[in-house]
């Protein structure tokens, strides 16, 4: 905060890239006290490079800014959005200790492109630790203003004042004192900031570190709570299109008079774009079902069996991404080595709200409200593509019923403003089941081969770790290893594409891959040396973090050491993801006559930093847990080139109840550090932590998800005979 | 068309139209009540489930013609006078939810359990709901919350 420097408006006339001057934000939002921050170091972080790259500039003006209303009402606007992660608590919090109200007074206004700030979509956990910070900071400004004009105002120094619940008072004479509100009243400040993020000293915490329930629970609770799907405008007519059988399938002739022939049903027919469009929504299902259209087919010859082969074979460059010591050292000083691969198969991201979106053109002004994690990049995307200047383009998100990175893909809000355009009318489409598989972009299929060594001590002494299309977020072991080398064969690549469909972010992108096929391997290692995993760890490990977070996991859960495999269905495995590392221990039970596994108990310790709210955290960790089960045990993309055979819930599993193991949670004090993310890291390890369970109870080694009950049964019988 | 009536949310209504709309469709379009949403359309997640007579239905796959005559209760029929159900305040206080978006499904699926079964077991809970899906997991909080509500429910407060 000492960095900042402030500027008037006028001298700031950067305002390429957005879609609205400043000025308009404040015909929109009224008078008050405006903090405005510039770019932050959050612009560096992942994503926002490589939207740089696609010919989106970034905006150099600012990226966020907080407002204390007239009433006294603290606002705090940001381009995120809120899809269950809980940040419209959390943010109130950080907001509420900077500037001593309490948290109800805080707004927190959300995903709006014409009143919130540019921001490059919520993924890879950065509300927290990339904006919180800065908001902090701007907070924080705001504060210093108001102790000025209350200075003033009460005719003492600023050092003589206090503030409490957005009184500020004279700390010798309470009766002198004046509200926040009267302070802002009839005024109207603009500050502009060059911030760096904000570390408030712990013991002012008053917010910050208790536990908040979710402030939009009741909301959610009484059905009141509106989704995308649950806006109705006038003249708002429901949309379906026309979809092909399969990916790469085009329309070589389509027939939908009988359709027409239904009362009220628009047809709309641009290119490869066949939507009907009727007021009720049924109506609209019928039509769609009646067009009739020829397709010519050009798939990959590639399946769900075939893809790990396919990928291995694909022309892709080898990219070094880490090298450390010398490998064939590394080979040398080791007694035992060992060579594994590893498979991980697409998945769904299948959240519970389809794509949704509705699109209304308003004379020039394109507005469409979108389930979207990115609705700036939207913005951009609809701008370009249907020719709107980006000002005459307004997304604005409501509750988003859960993304998991499914929602930075918005081809249904596309396809509403399209549609919009080309009728002339309100378009609402919400996307089927059917089409929320279709369209997914996909968690890529994945191989990942290790080979590795440990010497007679049980040190690991090289480490050769090869990842083919699971990029390497989560790829970098943090053992101490003193040779290694991490070659990633997905990026970079000339030639044809690999994958038959869209691939994109999914809950912790490509860690929990990466750290399945790391933890099993380390687990390998362990078993092979004859050391108690834990111990194994520890011993390997220089990393503080990891190191804590295996002690803290190991007492919570009532470790007692012991070499694997020892029959009691028992494993360990940690990981680090967004800045964030965890440990986790896990008891199975399996059914060895039919594979069936389950988790009887999972304890996670979690080091994230300085926690905002350690009950949003917790379910964050519950949740990663229960979802992570999942792609452990059950889920698995079918496809056949481009046709997706998993097309609603009935074929494509996700956890349910009865899945349900009993959850121990345990978030590391660290008040001292900076806040890092929460919403992905407790999913990576839970792959590795139950395969490694099944390992202890069964001796059997599984090295491909999901370990659905015929694979484990395989593995057992393999376990079996290799013995005898 | 054909006129149909039913009781929705304690109200008698009647409504001329096709009967062979859904109910999950009529209630979202026609009565302004999104609180019971789509999911998938097919019956496979139930966040469109509504009671009907007291049991758990979902309504995505009733056709409005099968609720004639019959007492429909909807997330926003729950509350009392603006005070909540002891479900819907015990999904409050446990926090059982994230995205909330399957949320009024599993309130009114735990409603109907309850009223057949006052005092489940938490297996008979785990059954009980193991068909209405959630993405985020809130699955714990959501087993807490029905034992709370039962608790509250049987002491008749």
């Amino acid at each position: 905060m000492k960095k900042q420097t402030v500027k008037n408006q006028d001298s700031d006339q950067n305002t390429e890239r957005r879609g609205m001057e400043r000025r308009d934000f404040f015909k929109l939002l009224g008078g008050g006290i405006f903090i405005f921050l510039r770019p932050w170091r959050g612009l560096d972080l992942p994503g926002a490079p490589a939207l740089a790259e696609q010919g989106r500039s970034l905006p150099k003006d600012y990226n966020a800014f907080l407002r204390i209303a007239e009433d006294g009402t603290v606002s705090c606007y940001s381009g995120k959005i809120e899809m269950g992660q809980g940040i419209i608590t959390s943010l109130a919090q950080e907001m509420a200790d900077e500037l001593n109200v309490s948290v109800e007074k805080v707004k927190v206004i959300l995903g709006d492109t014409d009143l919130c700030p540019w921001d490059g979509g919520t993924w890879g956990s950065m509300t927290t630790r990339g904006f919180g910070p800065n908001m902090r900071a701007a907070a924080a400004e705001a504060r210093g203003v108001l102790l000025d004009l209350a200075s003033k105002q009460l005719g003492v120094p600023v050092s003589q004042l206090e503030v409490k619940d957005g009184i500020v008072s004279d700390t010798k004479n309470a009766k002198n004192s004046v509200s926040y509100s009267q302070l802002t009243k009839g005024k109207k400040i603009e500050k502009f900031l060059d911030v760096k993020p904000a570390v408030m000293d712990p013991g002012k915490f008053r917010n910050i570190g208790k536990s908040f329930n979710h402030s939009d629970a009741n909301l959610k609770v009484t059905g009141a709570a509106k989704y995308t799907g649950d806006l109705k405008i006038p003249g708002m007519v429901f949309a379906r299109i026309l979809r092909p059988p399969s990916h790469g399938a085009k329309i070589t002739s389509v027939d939908y008079s009988a359709a027409e022939k239904i009362e009220g049903v628009k047809v709309v027919h641009d290119g490869d774009l066949v939507a009907v469009l009727h007021e009720n929504k049924d109506i609209a299902d019928v039509a769609i079902s009646k067009i009739k259209a020829e397709y010519s087919f050009n798939e990959m010859p590639v399946n769900d069996k075939t893809v790990f082969e396919w990928m291995l074979k694909a022309d892709s460059k080898a990219n070094v991404a880490r090298t450390k010591g010398d490998l064939e050292e590394g080979r040398k000083s080791s007694e035992k080595v060992f060579e594994s691969e590893f498979h991980d198969p697409y998945l769904a991201h299948a959240p519970m709200e389809t794509h949704s979106a509705l699109a209304q053109l308003e004379g020039d002004k394109m507005t469409v409200w979108a389930s979207t994690q990115t609705p700036f990049p939207l913005q951009d995307a609809i701008a370009r593509d249907l020719g709107f200047p980006l000002e005459k383009v307004r997304i604005i998100t409501p509750f988003v019923g859960g993304g998991f990175g499914g929602k930075s893909s918005n081809p249904q809000a596309m396809e509403a403003a399209k549609l919009a355009k080309l009728s002339g009318k309100p378009v609402m489409l919400v996307f089927t089941r059917d089409e929320e598989f279709f369209y997914d972009n996909f968690h890529s299929a994945a191989v990942i081969k290790i080979k590795s060594g440990i010497d007679n001590s049980g040190l690991i002494k090289f480490w050769d770790y090869h990842v083919y299309f699971a990029g390497t977020r989560g790829a970098e072991t943090f053992y101490d290893v003193p040779n290694a080398k991490t070659t990633d064969y997905s990026r970079n690549r000339d030639g044809a594409p690999v994958h038959p469909f869209n691939t994109g972010p999914w809950r912790a992108p490509n860690a929990n891959t990466n750290t399945f096929a790391r933890e099993v391997q380390i687990d390998i290692m362990a078993s092979a040396a004859g050391i108690d995993p834990l111990e194994f760890r520890l011993k390997n490990l220089k990393d503080e973090k990891a190191i804590s977070c295996l002690k803290a996991v190991a007492e919570k859960f009532g470790y007692v050491a012991g070499k694997s495999p020892g029959g009691r269905g028992i494993g360990v495995a940690c990981g680090s993801d967004a800045g964030t590392t965890v440990a986790h221990m896990a008891e199975v039970k399996v059914d060895k006559t039919t594979g069936k596994v389950q988790v009887i108990r999972i304890a996670c310790a979690q080091d994230m930093g300085l926690c905002i709210n350690p009950e949003g955290a917790t379910i964050q960790m519950e949740g990663c847990i229960t979802m992570g089960l999942g792609y452990t045990f059950a889920e698995e993309l079918f496809f056949d080139g481009g046709n997706i055979r998993d097309r609603g819930f009935d074929t494509y599993q996700i956890p349910r109840f009865s899945w349900l193991p009993k959850i121990d949670t345990v978030i590391l004090d660290r008040k001292d550090k900076a806040p890092q993310g929460g919403g992905e890291p407790a999913i990576v390890a839970i792959g590795a932590v139950v395969a490694n369970a099944i390992f202890d109870a069964t001796g059997a080694r599984l090295y491909r998800m999901p370990m659905t009950p015929a694979r484990v049964l395989d593995a057992i019988k393999k376990a079996e005979g290799s013995k005898q | 068309m054909e006129e149909i009536s039913f009781q929705l949310n304690g109200k008698k209504t009647e409504v001329k139209i096709d009967p062979t709309q859904t109910l999950l469709w009529v209630l979202r379009n026609h009565f302004g009540l999104t609180g019971t949403k789509f999911g998938c359309g097919m019956g496979f997640c139930g966040a469109c489930t509504v009671l009907i007579d007291n049991e758990p239905v979902r309504s995505c796959t009733l056709p409005l013609r099968d609720v004639a005559g019959k007492k429909v209760v909807t997330i926003e029929g729950l509350a009392v006078n603006g005070k909540l159900h002891p479900v819907q305040k015990a999904f409050v206080e446990h926090d059982a939810l994230q995205c909330g978006y399957c949320t009024p499904g599993m309130i009114m699926n735990a409603t109907g359990l309850l009223l057949k079964n006052p005092s489940p077991t938490t297996q008979q809970i785990k059954e009980g709901m193991e068909d209405n899906l959630c993405r985020c997991g809130a699955h714990v909080r959501i087993v807490e919350a029905v034992h709370t509500a039962a608790k509250e429910m049987k002491g008749g407060k």
